[in-house]
């Protein structure tokens, strides 16, 4: 094997809290990048990849661990990368040939020189002509060239893309991945090694040679495997579907055994979040829930996770929150990659709108903690309402101020759902539903649904 | 701390450019702690003091009498002298501006400290630094006439500096993160990125901000060019003084032609400077397709077009900025160099040490200074302290009043013309013309006409106040009625609300958070202006009335720097404190539940 590039020793991420434990964001990771290979990085939201990734590049510090670059610490190595970023990140006062000439300017290169290479990379990426337009009047996939443009034009040895194509439609994307890979594979350009973070499962199979899968709480890599298929690969092929499937299988698995826990030099305990207090509410929303269950019924009741993301054009990040919060709630069950409905799954899926919520209701006060003690604590209170700071601060605790926020969110949308409890916006309080009368009742609930489904 | 009249005016700007007037926004979610604000209040004090004590030091030359001709023969140069000092007071401002911005927004330590700083700053009005400023000023410059026009720029510099400030600074606070991450990976360098990606990002807010500084500028030119302070009467030439001498000896046709020259340079500049800068600030715009909506400028096509002004260009500034870029770059590696070499950087804790001696060194000086500024306020007695909390109510009252009166025929006038686009295209240039001029420059007139009449100071006040500051509620209203959706009027109309079911449920909800930016804007420029519109001197006599501002401007005309001190404290708390406790909570109301889309 040949020397790593970039190599990560024990690298992680966490956030001091002002108590007395701390989120962790990155559990220890080792990882490295060497020349030759196209490296997918996969994982949920919320695994840290986009983290991940920009600790490789030296944009950001880990919170301990070191990052090395040819085996010398990368803060003071003269790294040379690149990353072409999800929202193109370009200056929109610059046009493409300024936009394009720009890191060379950092570099201090010859006006001359700067131009000429510039130019000859915009003909590669297939710019010629648009020299001296502005972003703007660009189409998304036109816009993601000048950044694959001004991504190249240093010649990074390591070329970092954090999800390239998920701005674009599925036609440009399409198109500018095959045009990726021949650049690549004809060697057009000098770069060593591409490093691509993603959440599209098929995407990753197409390109890498080699595809890291990330688990969650704290982020962690569960699987790292080599991608031997020929290029160009065939999305119908048995091989490839098989391999989809096997990712799938892997990111909707729990875990056989957990990452090991880190540990501290102050002594502070570092908790696993899975051993907490509050189980992660996956940021589904109820309808989308139904609606996943209702396909799962359309299908016999059982199938594969991958073919149901298919039918749906759905995405990794899209699809495992609702399969996961339909999990929690006892509606679905999933073994190897196959979802399969329950018995009240099969029954909420039938049901009528008001035993929909009635059945959620029974589910998310038996399964979700957090609803529980909500529905309690405003029974409990004289005046039937609760600050929502109370639970944010519980939930502070244990997740990050924006996942805490994410949580309540979510947590908002479901007990409204099941007219657990009402949210009274401007006050910031948990209150109780208000009861109305039978004959009310059903227009009622329908313009809440909409509302949450809107 | 000048939110004063001005154009507001190319209203179909005025939507997508609601980040920049709404800068104040972040600084109303701010938060310190209290101590902070005593921290604040002490360095306030500190300073006031430092300079009273260097100007009372230094004070006590004689000066030349400088006679101010009325013959409009003299007020081209008039005129011109007063446009260099608002132009050197801007361009200080602006220099000023992206300083402490900057500084404010990298620097993690500093910024709560940095931001309170300005927001405090804000409220305080021109008058209140004028004695320290004007004595400084001419206590430093050997030469008399060059330290009274330092003192005057400074006082305008004074007025229109913080809205710049904070633009900058909330531009730069509100970089896409991918931007920043962008000019990291591709090695920029500081200097880079600041003409790259930083002064471009602010460059929409920064024009719109310089507008409204400038405007605040002319508002107060008779203030900063014409004072007594104690036995001392200042004056400069220019247009300012032009216009308050007229005023002094009832001089109806010398009033008529200042005005007539203001409006004229107001309008040129308009049309010379700020519309080819709109223009060209457009292409700042961070939008991701283009907006047909454009604002044309003959000049700046001119400029831009121009093959001389190209060459120039080619000759001297390219040259400059690639050296400059081949130095950092070189300056970079050499430092990476030395970092492979050395390892980890040396010397840490020796900076630290220093720090923290300095550190406890400043706050035993702004302690002191802090305390014997204190005890500056012990000749002030009890019946004045009884006299300034009266004044401080009726000023409260009167400002209060204003913005009532302004929101009553704003809101319904400003909903017609943003409901009706016929209307609007006659009623918005009207708007402007009237808006563009300054309402200080329109005061003698109606103070005249109103002692003619039998009125007084008590309504000239509050008529001052609402020439000032009802353009901002009126523009804001207009844009606001413009922003909701046809959709939601449909609506109204199709389920047959009645009228005051339309406004309860529609229009108020509709332009409530457009409402609340141009009565932020409004409360702040009422409270500023209270120092002219209580306290004017009109036909040799001064017209006054009972107030805050009518106490700041007689204690700065008399030299009572105590009861200064003591005026200025309160209205400085008393603008912060309406901000935190009243318009705070509104904005945030405004932010939540009023936003229509996402």
């Amino acid at each position: 094997m040949p020397a790593a590039i970039i190599r990560a020793e024990r690298v992680e991420k966490y956030y001091a809290q002002p108590s007395e434990n701390r989120i962790q964001v990155i559990s220890p990771t080792d990882l490295s990048i060497v020349p030759g290979e196209i490296v997918a990085l996969l994982g949920p939201s919320g695994s840290g990849k986009s983290t991940l990734l920009r600790m490789l590049t030296g944009l950001s510090a880990p919170s301990a661990g070191q990052v090395y670059w040819h085996e010398k610490p990368i803060a003071s190595a003269d790294a040379n990368v690149s990353i072409v970023f999800q929202s193109f990140a370009l200056f929109p006062w610059l046009t493409v040939l300024e936009n394009v000439e720009a890191p060379l300017k950092a570099r201090g290169m010859e006006p001359a020189e700067r131009r000429r290479r510039s130019i000859k990379i915009l003909d590669t990426v297939g710019l010629d002509g648009f020299q001296a337009a502005y972003p703007k009047e660009l189409s998304g996939g036109m816009r993601q060239r000048v950044g694959f443009a001004r991504a190249l034009v240093v010649e990074p040895e390591v070329l970092f893309m954090d999800e390239p194509f998920s701005a674009l439609d599925v036609l440009t994307a399409e198109n500018l991945r095959s045009e990726l890979l021949e650049l690549w594979q004809k060697k057009t350009i000098p770069t060593q090694a591409i490093f691509i973070v993603t959440h599209n499962i098929e995407e990753a199979v197409l390109l890498a040679d080699r595809i890291v899968v990330l688990g969650r709480n704290p982020g962690h890599i569960r699987t790292d495997f080599k991608v031997s298929l020929p290029h160009p690969r065939d999305r119908k092929a048995t091989a490839f579907t098989q391999l989809v499937d096997y990712i799938y299988k892997v990111l909707t698995q729990p875990d056989a055994k957990p990452p090991a826990l880190p540990t501290t030099p102050t002594g502070k305990p570092v908790r696993d979040q899975r051993q907490m207090h509050y189980q992660m509410l996956p940021h589904a929303r109820p309808g989308g829930i139904a609606g996943l269950l209702e396909l799962v019924l359309d299908h016999h009741g059982k199938d594969d996770i991958y073919r149901l993301a298919d039918d749906l054009a759905f995405e990794i990040d899209d699809l495992l929150p609702i399969v996961d919060a339909a999990q929690l709630l006892g509606f679905l069950t999933v073994n190897e990659g196959d979802a399969a409905i329950t018995s009240t799954g099969t029954e909420y899926a039938n049901g009528e709108i008001l035993r929909q919520k009635e059945l959620f209701r029974t589910a998310a006060v038996e399964n979700v903690l957090l609803l529980r003690q909500i529905v309690r604590a405003v029974e409990a209170k004289s005046d039937k309402s609760v600050p929502e700071d109370f639970f944010h601060d519980m939930l502070d605790e244990q997740f990050s101020e924006e996942e805490t926020l994410r949580q309540l969110e979510t947590a908002i949308s479901w007990g409204r759902y099941a007219e657990l409890f009402d949210f009274d916006a401007s006050r910031r309080r948990f209150i109780q539903p208000e009861k109305l009368v039978h004959e009310t009742d059903v227009e009622h609930t329908s313009r809440t649904e909409g509302e949450i489904d809107a | 701390m000048i939110r004063l009249p001005h154009r507001f005016n190319r209203l179909q700007t005025l939507g997508s450019q609601s980040r920049e007037t709404l800068a104040r926004t972040q600084v109303l979610e701010r938060s310190w702690p209290f101590f902070l604000d005593l921290c604040i209040a002490a360095i306030g004090l500190a300073c006031f003091y430092a300079v009273v004590r260097i100007a009372m030091f230094w004070a006590g030359t004689a000066e030349p009498d400088i006679v101010i001709s009325l013959r409009p023969r003299a007020l081209p140069l008039y005129a011109f002298y007063s446009v260099v000092r608002i132009g050197l007071a801007y361009l200080l401002s602006l220099v000023f501006a992206v300083g402490y911005g900057y500084l404010a927004a990298y620097n993690k330590r500093a910024e709560p400290i940095m931001i309170a700083i300005l927001d405090i700053l804000q409220s305080i009005p021109v008058l209140s630094f004028l004695p320290g400023v004007m004595l400084a000023m001419v206590a430093l410059f050997p030469t008399r006439q060059l330290g009274v026009e330092m003192g005057a720029i400074v006082l305008i510099f004074t007025g229109s500096v913080w809205n710049m400030a904070f633009s900058f600074y909330s531009s730069l606070k509100s970089i896409p993160k991918e931007l920043v991450e962008a000019t990291g990976i591709y090695r920029f360098s500081a200097f880079q990125r600041l003409v790259q990606l930083e002064l471009p990002y602010a460059a929409i807010g920064l024009v719109w901000n310089s507008i409204m500084s400038v405007a605040g500028a002319w508002f107060f030119l008779m203030a900063c060019e014409m004072f007594h302070l104690g036995s001392r009467d200042f004056r400069l030439p220019g247009l300012g003084s032009y216009l308050q001498t007229a005023a002094d000896s009832g001089n109806g046709a010398g009033i008529a032609w200042g005005l007539g020259t203001m409006v004229a340079i107001i309008v040129a500049t308009d049309q010379i400077v700020w519309r080819p800068l709109i223009a060209w600030s457009d292409k700042f715009k961070f939008e991701a397709v283009e907006s047909n909506k454009r604002v044309s400028s003959p000049i700046l096509h001119l400029l831009t077009h121009s093959n001389a002004l190209a060459s120039v260009l080619r000759h001297t500034t390219t040259p400059l900025s690639e050296s400059i870029y081949a130095r950092l770059a070189a300056r970079r590696e050499r430092k990476l160099m030395r970092l492979a070499e050395a390892g980890a950087p040396a010397g840490r804790r020796r900076t630290a040490v220093l720090q923290i001696v300095l550190l406890v060194a400043v706050s035993g000086v702004v302690l002191f200074a802090a305390f014997q500024a204190v005890q500056l306020l012990r000749p002030v007695q009890g019946s004045e302290y009884l006299q300034i909390a009266k004044g401080a109510l009726a000023t409260f009252l009167r400002v209060n009043l204003s913005l009532a009166l302004a929101a009553a025929w704003t809101i319904p006038v400003g909903v017609a013309i943003g409901f009706h686009p016929r209307l609007a295209r006659i009623a918005q240039p009207l708007a402007q013309i009237a808006a563009s001029v300054p309402a200080t420059a329109l005061f003698p007139v109606i103070l005249i006409a109103l002692v003619q009449i039998g009125g007084g100071m008590g309504i000239g006040s509050i008529a001052l106040m609402l020439l000032g500051t009802q353009w901002y509620i009126l523009f804001n209203v207009i844009a606001g009625a413009m922003a909701i959706p046809s959709d939601l009027k449909e609506v109204a109309t199709l389920f047959h609300f009645t009228t005051i079911q339309r406004w309860k449920t529609v229009i108020l909800p509709g332009i409530f958070p457009f409402l609340i930016t141009g009565m932020v804007t409004a409360s702040g420029g009422a409270w500023n202006a209270s120092i002219i519109a209580e306290y004017f001197r009109v036909k040799n006599q001064t017209l006054q009335t009972v107030g805050l501002g009518a106490q700041i401007s007689a204690a700065t005309e008399s030299g009572k720097f105590p009861l200064l001190l003591l005026a200025t404290i309160v209205m400085a708390l008393m603008v912060v404190t309406t901000n935190r406790l009243v318009w705070r909570p509104l904005f945030r109301l405004a932010e939540t539940r009023y936003k229509l889309g996402n």
